[in-house]
């Protein structure tokens, strides 16, 4: 069996090589993207985020449960931070979903962040693509613990589940930073906490205001103890339900094309720029740069601009 | 630019002393290693399809409950029913010295007691970068 058998049929040490080509950047990842492509679409991909200690982790395993229960087989991508100073990581969120470690219809892969600032790692998408290729019904992307600008989630999933919790401090700061507008679906974890109906208040009243015009249009809001296992079944129901939604009003579609449209401009200007460096030879020249620019000779933008001129006439004569 | 080289740190059996296995996995991850840390009271079958799927290239196992004749020779023996013999196997724990060439005979590749300077263990799995790299 080829590789890409091996992967459509979900053999695990294939999937498995896969992820690791794509994360380390392989000289084959292309190529491999590229083959699995036509093979998935089918998935649904979710984002789990919010702030560390909200119970991501914990939640994730019971809704892995939950889903397993209906026979749907489950990816999961869980991102962890790697240390600016060694470049190395504690991946430890799958800690929490080692009750699933045996089972054939779950795969859980760690993702060390490798200096990628969006709360995911670079790779995460590409890995969405070798997991959904894989067959994976659902696909979950459990995200760095969130702050303010690790949005990226919502470029890679179908939905976000955004995770809030009692006792964070001052709550309404998270609601005024934007962190809410993150969020598809809303849920407030550790529900068994004094402070939980506060929190569910707060959430109300931004969302009420938010769609004061079109009440149809807000977002869910479920409470769960994932810790306790409460409130994951109707959060389940929530979810399902607003997919149906997505799905009825062509926002999933719309949004699928959207994120297509994002990797396409993304991949132009890595091509665009990989070629550009390459002719330029901008390594081996970039000290050189600096000492023109540094000598008062040349100004800095036009300085490139010049290189890029050169570059495009050249391109041209060829 | 150099792999990054995965890491799975687990606990087979019943002990539930951790502290060796958090210890090593820090010191891990300071010396840029990527580690997947899985927690206490693992299975077999756990650990090596947790190895498989985070496409590890070792797997250390971490032990104080005596067991570790059966269990560390387990995990390697799992690993290759799975096929994936490629993943290299060490230990740590209270280990005794006796133990330790039986242990390598059957595929347990380095055995570090306590007291071990992290070092050594670091000096260890560079010194299978070359075969890592090969695969």
């Amino acid at each position: 069996m080829n590789r890409i058998d091996s992967i459509r049929a979900g053999e695990l040490r294939a999937v498995a090589r896969a992820l690791t080509c794509v994360e380390n950047d392989s000289g084959s990842r292309e190529a491999l993207i590229d083959e699995l492509f036509p093979l998935g679409g089918r998935a649904l991909v979710w984002g789990v985020t919010g702030a560390p200690g909200s119970g991501k982790s914990t939640l994730v395993d019971r809704l892995i449960t939950r889903l397993r229960g209906r026979g749907s087989r489950v990816g999961v991508i869980a991102v962890d931070p790697s240390s600016p100073f060694s470049g190395g990581a504690i991946l430890g969120d799958r800690l929490r979903m080692q009750s699933h470690a045996e089972d054939e219809g779950v795969f859980i892969r760690s993702m060390a962040s490798r200096g990628y600032l969006g709360g995911v790692s670079g790779a995460t998408g590409d890995a969405v693509r070798v997991l959904d290729a894989a067959g994976f019904d659902y696909i979950i992307i459990e995200t760095i613990g969130v702050g303010q600008t690790e949005i990226e989630v919502m470029g890679l999933s179908d939905l976000v589940l955004l995770i809030l919790v009692p006792g964070m401090g001052d709550e309404i700061q998270a609601l005024k930073a934007g962190v809410m507008e993150i969020g598809d679906l809303f849920v407030i974890n550790k529900s068994d906490k004094d402070e939980a109906r506060k929190i569910r208040a707060e959430v109300d009243y931004v969302l009420d205001m938010k769609y004061a015009e079109n009440p149809q249009d807000k977002n869910p809001v479920a409470m769960t103890a994932a810790a306790l296992d409460q409130g994951v079944d109707d959060l389940l129901e929530a979810i399902d339900a607003y997919t149906e939604k997505l799905r009825s009003s062509g926002r999933l579609e719309k949004r699928r094309r959207d994120r297509l449209s994002a990797e396409i401009h993304r991949i132009l200007a890595e091509k665009i720029e990989s070629q550009v460096r390459g002719w330029l030879r901008v390594d081996e020249r970039t000290q050189q740069w600096v000492d023109a620019i540094l000598d008062g000779v040349h100004p800095p933008y036009r300085f490139i601009q010049k290189q890029l001129d050169s570059f495009f006439r050249e391109a041209k004569v060829r | 630019m150099a792999k990054t080289i995965r890491i799975l740190v687990a606990k087979p059996g019943l002990d539930g002393h951790d502290r060796g296995a958090k210890y090593i996995a820090r010191a891990l991850k300071d010396a840029g290693y990527e580690v997947i840390y899985t927690g206490i009271r693992q299975s077999i079958q756990a650990i090596v399809k947790t190895a498989i799927q985070e496409d590890v290239d070792f797997i250390g196992l971490s032990l104080l409950s005596g067991a570790h004749n059966e269990l560390f020779p387990g995990v390697v023996d799992a690993l290759k029913k799975e096929g994936a013999e490629d993943i290299i196997v060490f230990g740590g724990g209270v280990i005794p010295e006796d133990d330790i060439p039986g242990l390598k005979t059957r595929g347990v590749e380095a055995v570090f007691t306590p007291g071990t300077p992290i070092q050594d263990v670091i000096d260890f799995i560079e010194a299978q970068r070359p075969r890592i790299e090969s695969r």
